[in-house]
């Protein structure tokens, strides 16, 4: 639902660009010509729409069709019909996983959006400095650590004597320390974290960039009007962030329903299930306990639910007319 | 002419798609044709003759040992040459019934196996077993890979694997921080065992360090050596081999996963227990940061390598003095493909492998466990005080007391992943009392037993 296509506004990509070595003088009734002949459009796209019909459509369809059966992807297939999916609204463990991923969206999504809106609010007011350079780049680089480096760095410092634990410790907090990812209490939110830290250079930086589209003269008049940094935040810079807060909360939602890597790397959905999520599980399902109906109905499940949470997102930060 | 199509069509046209797929073309796989149990008889033991063969192989990444198998028998046969693919073993035990029958190889290192022989995927070697003479050797060997029919029970019937070796589990330590806390030789019983892990700790050693993060609850060692020590070994091998009727949620079981929660509850594992993976916990115990680690001989050679003279081995004490000592042993379990081209070279490349010389000390020298065959086979010198050496010696007394187990963790395909690993980790963070964990084990092993 967030495909890029669907924008009317033409943009200055080479389509539009002249010269290039391409004289337009050559063929003059060529553009008149695709005009009338309807398929051409089509033509174009087919590679494409191959593509994706072979490689997404095809597989949905299909993961559709394996939900209603009991099957264990090689001997023969039992028709279920909708049992699959009873099993996963009412078998703990697997209803356990999705509300997990609901609870990552805290970590996922709500801090890193407004945690971002708050440093590129910061970085924007110090936009000439050079620490706005440095911020933005200490900012942005977990998003070019690959995952996994990410993952084993985050596992040493959230380990019982690890850096995290070292700093708490020195101002005193001794009593709390724990190895973070192995505490049934705190390894969802400890994953979390590290889900936060590299979601929060994305937000950041398409907030900044949203930031620097908006028109200096709304400042101006809101300051003559007399308004402080709080209020021109709150009545300008948010509201004019509209469509890249929708963009922000989409991306990093749907990352943390469908998240798989960040947790695959830490903790593996352990200790005691305490941080399964649904991508994790239905591999598990699918791959060590072979059931593949029921891997499945809990795919299709999460793909209703990332619709579920992010078309009402889309709704409401649609730019209005 | 330009026809916009809305969502709810879309979504429609979906469904009627799913529809007429899931209602009109039945379902998926279903080939069924697959022959289960196909057995080759031969007449007389197969041979390798003259002309080349190119034999297919799907290895273990980071185990040396078949591969350095495989290049002595394509010296000692150099007609046989070798096409070998590895993956790390998690990736071979979710592909292997995807791989076997897609694109079979002619041997394989296979998890375990009752679910493959289910689907018919692996070749029935009794054929083999009698015209090479593997039904001479120790019934114990070949035990765990003989499955009934349709894949249940385990423990009896054709036999659908080989081992390159038999490996064994037992309770590594370190020989310095051992003589600083003043053990003079191993525990002989369980109370002794107990007193010098509170010795540990009191000195400000870490008494264990053990695994047990991830979805590898690797605390499974030490409770089933502690439940080998409170009960027998053969109700466990029945319950791991699916016999019908039997349970794990014994009195003695419990009063083991009772012990294992005594231990957890003064401290004697590393605290990140709950977050370590197994590479953690051996890098750990090899920096010389804890005094034991319940682990397999797998590691004797890589210990022998890199502390040597440092490392100690024992096997778990039975709870009174002088009683039988048991712990997991199992085969490192190879297979042909039901479909593979060259199962004639693949099944004497495997009795190769336990009847050669030169195999044999290659197994001994690289792997570090013992080969398969017959007990008076040969054998090759290994230094006594060696890793290595000690649990060769341990093998020898298991095998006395007839104390082989399989693993707990083995008993159906995923009972370990979801019955095992999450309920462990809940007792270590005392979220799980022992009652409830036998319960819940036993419960999941029957979800999966019964289907």
């Amino acid at each position: 639902m967030t495909s890029p296509s669907t924008g009317p506004k033409p943009g200055p990509g080479p389509a539009g660009a002249p010269g290039r070595g391409r004289r337009p003088g050559l063929r003059p009734g060529a553009p008149a010509g695709l005009r009338t002949r309807w398929w051409v459009g089509w033509a174009f796209a087919a590679p494409a729409l191959a593509a994706y019909a072979v490689f997404v459509l095809w597989p949905m369809v299909l993961t559709a069709q394996y939900s209603l059966y009991q099957w264990n992807g090689i001997g023969p297939s039992t028709w279920v019909g909708l049992d699959n999916y009873g099993r996963v609204f009412t078998d703990p463990e697997l209803l356990d996983t999705i509300l997990n991923a609901i609870r990552l969206i805290v970590f996922f999504s709500v801090i890193p959006v407004l945690l971002g809106l708050a440093i590129a609010a910061t970085i924007r007011r110090i936009a000439a400095s050079r620490l706005a350079v440095v911020a933005r780049t200490v900012v942005f680089v977990p998003q070019v650590i690959p995952l996994v480096a990410a993952g084993i760095t985050w596992s040493w410092l959230l380990s019982s004597d690890g850096l995290v634990n070292q700093l708490l410790s020195a101002i005193g907090l001794g009593g709390v320390t724990r190895a973070w990812l192995g505490d049934l209490s705190t390894a969802l939110p400890a994953v979390g974290v590290i889900g936060a830290w590299v979601q929060l250079g994305l937000c950041t930086l398409l907030l900044l960039a949203g930031m620097s589209r908006i028109d200096p003269a709304l400042y101006e008049a809101a300051r003559l009007d007399g308004a402080g940094p709080l209020r021109e935040f709150f009545s300008v810079t948010v509201p004019s962030l509209r469509q890249e807060i929708g963009v922000c909360v989409t991306v990093t939602v749907i990352s943390a329903l469908a998240s798989f890597d960040i947790i695959y790397i830490s903790t593996q959905g352990g200790p005691g299930n305490s941080t399964m999520v649904p991508g994790l599980e239905i591999f598990y399902q699918a791959f060590s306990d072979r059931e593949i109906g029921v891997a499945s109905a809990l795919a299709v499940v999460l793909m209703a639910l990332v619709l579920l949470c992010v078309l009402p997102v889309q709704r409401l930060t649609r730019e209005r007319p | 002419m330009t026809r916009s199509i809305s969502r709810r069509e879309a979504a429609l046209g979906f469904l009627a798609i799913a529809g007429t797929l899931a209602v009109g073309c039945g379902g998926p796989g279903g080939g069924g044709s697959r022959p289960s149990g196909t057995s080759p008889s031969p007449s007389a033991a197969p041979t390798i003759g003259t002309e080349p063969v190119t034999l297919k192989a799907y290895f273990e990444t980071g185990f040396p040992l078949a591969r350095a198998l495989t290049d002595e028998f394509t010296r000692q046969f150099p007609n046989v040459t070798w096409d070998i693919r590895e993956d790390q073993f998690a990736v071979i035990t979710q592909n292997a019934p995807r791989v076997l029958a897609d694109d079979p190889p002619d041997l394989m290192r296979l998890p375990q196996v009752s679910e493959l022989v289910g689907d018919g995927l692996l070749l029935n070697l009794d054929g083999y077993a009698e015209v090479f003479g593997w039904s001479d050797w120790p019934p114990s060997q070949l035990e765990q890979l003989r499955v009934g029919e349709g894949g249940r029970p385990r423990g009896e019937g054709s036999l659908y694997a080989m081992g390159l070796n038999f490996s064994m589990t037992g309770v590594f330590y370190n020989r310095t921080l051992a003589e600083r806390i003043g053990m003079a030789a191993p525990p002989a019983t369980l109370a002794e065992f107990d007193d010098l892990l509170a010795s540990a700790k009191a000195a400000g050693i870490v008494p264990i360090v053990q695994f047990n993060g991830g979805a590898t609850g690797g605390f499974a060692f030490p409770l089933q050596n502690l439940m080998a020590a409170y009960g027998a070994a053969g109700p466990i091998n029945d319950w791991i081999f699916q016999k019908p009727g039997v349970t794990i949620d014994t009195p003695s079981n419990l009063a083991a996963v009772r012990h294992l929660q005594e231990w957890i509850e003064a401290g004697y594992f590393d605290a990140d227990a709950n977050a370590m993976e197994y590479a953690q916990m051996m890098s750990t115990f090899m920096a010389g940061d804890a005094l034991l680690m319940f682990n397999g001989d797998w590691e004797s050679g890589n210990l022998d390598g890199e502390m040597p003279g440092e490392v100690g081995f024992f096997l778990m004490p039975p709870a009174e003095e002088g009683g039988p000592v048991a712990t997991m042993s199992a085969p490192l379990t190879y297979g042909i493909s039901a479909n593979a081209a060259h199962p004639d070279e693949a099944a004497f490349f495997l009795d190769w492998a336990a009847t050669d010389e030169r195999a044999r000390e290659i197994v001994v020298e690289v792997g570090g466990s013992h080969p398969m065959g017959l007990p008076d086979a040969h054998m090759p010198d290994v230094a006594e005080d060696s890793v290595t050496g000690q649990t060769l010696a341990a093998g020898a007394r298991i095998a006395e007391d007839d104390g082989a187990m399989d693993f707990i963790a083995n008993a159906t395909g995923s009972v370990y992943a979801k019955g095992w690993t999450p309920q462990l980790q809940r007792l270590f963070a005392g979220d799980q009392d022992p009652d409830g964990l036998l319960a819940a084990v036993q419960s999941e092993y029957e979800i999966e037993a019964g289907s």
